[in-house]
């Protein structure tokens, strides 16, 4: 994957909008924040293949970013973005990574299942 | 040398589950003549770890950690690794009858005479805890004189306050160099700098740390 380039994205996010999609949405402190660290409070959460179809949708922040997408009954929201997969064409893979290289939050719209 | 385990199954539910905690005494076994089937659950698709610097992403991972786990599988010599296709994390809201039906199939095509997984309620990843549980269902479902001995790992916090010391200790010292390549094999997960570099024998403070392997056998 490599940093995210606002402008690149927010071009694959304008090309994406007004489909059908299918939506990756997580994130996550790992299974094992308490256990290495009590005083962490253990939470992940994700949805895969959630069928979605934004009208609107934007990429903003100086990094780690936050993308806000619009649909006909409400939000998708992530924040924590740094990096994306530029090899990919067709889908649009967004992730969070901290300072260690572990993935918080990832971010993935395509057009078929995931 | 004539083991007196022929037949193991293994069934944890993460591809490095096993490399840690199991690797050198799997190794000693199949040095010993054993057989080994370790069926894993899952191909660890959600695992938080990507690489140093990352090369997987959340679409590659699956893929990369089975090569990884395959790899893993050779150094340490095992035989037979069966995918059983669940999806990381989801183990514990698995369908049980589905879950532990697979598990009760391949204790009763394998038989084997000893298994090896999580302790349940002391393995910290949920879905440890659910793999343990389900496996030890399963052997619950065995006449009580077909009960493989079920050898299991634990690791939670505060863990021997309920279950005690481990009854099983096994010196993997001599099978450092499979333990050593099985964790290595693992390396979009870890990166543990005390094994880096091509040592040739491994250092004191890698034998102290590596060196035994402890299970808690299972009371039916």
């Amino acid at each position: 994957m490599q940093p995210i380039e606002l402008g690149e994205i927010q071009r694959r996010i304008d090309s994406l909008k007004n489909q059908d999609l299918y939506l990756h949405l997580e994130m996550t402190t790992g299974a094992y924040a308490a256990h290495w660290d009590s005083t962490k409070h253990p939470a992940a959460t994700f949805v895969t293949n959630a069928a979605v179809r934004y009208t609107h949708g934007s990429i903003s922040g100086a990094g780690p970013y936050r993308v806000g997408l619009k649909t006909e009954h409400g939000w998708i929201y992530s924040e924590g973005l740094t990096h994306y997969e530029e090899t990919e064409t067709e889908r649009l893979l967004l992730a969070g990574h901290d300072s260690q290289g572990k993935l918080v939050v990832a971010l993935q719209l395509s057009g078929q299942p995931f | 040398m004539e083991s007196t385990e022929r037949k193991i199954l293994v069934v944890l539910p993460h591809p490095d589950d096993e490399c840690f905690g199991l690797s050198g005494t799997l190794s000693k076994h199949i040095r010993e003549g054993g057989y080994v089937t370790y069926a894993c659950l899952t191909l660890g698709e959600m695992g938080r770890n990507m690489g140093v610097p990352p090369f997987a992403n959340r679409v590659t991972l699956p893929r990369i950690r089975k090569e990884e786990l395959e790899l893993s599988c050779r150094t340490i010599g095992i035989q037979d690794l069966r995918l059983l296709g669940f999806h990381d994390k989801t183990i514990e809201f698995e369908d049980k009858e589905l879950l532990d039906g697979k598990i009760l199939e391949l204790l009763q095509t394998l038989r084997p005479s000893l298994v090896y997984t999580f302790y349940p309620g002391f393995s910290v990843h949920p879905d440890h805890d659910a793999c343990g549980a389900a496996v030890i269902r399963a052997v619950e479902r065995l006449p009580e004189a077909d009960r493989p001995v079920v050898h299991c790992m634990a690791f939670s916090r505060d863990h021997e306050q309920y279950i005690g010391k481990p009854d099983v200790a096994v010196d993997v010292k001599p099978f450092l160099k499979q333990k050593i390549a099985s964790i290595q094999a693992h390396r979009s997960q870890f990166q543990v700098p005390e094994l880096q570099g091509n040592k040739k024998q491994p250092t004191k403070e890698v034998e102290e740390r590596f060196g035994t392997e402890r299970f808690w056998t299972y009371r039916f």
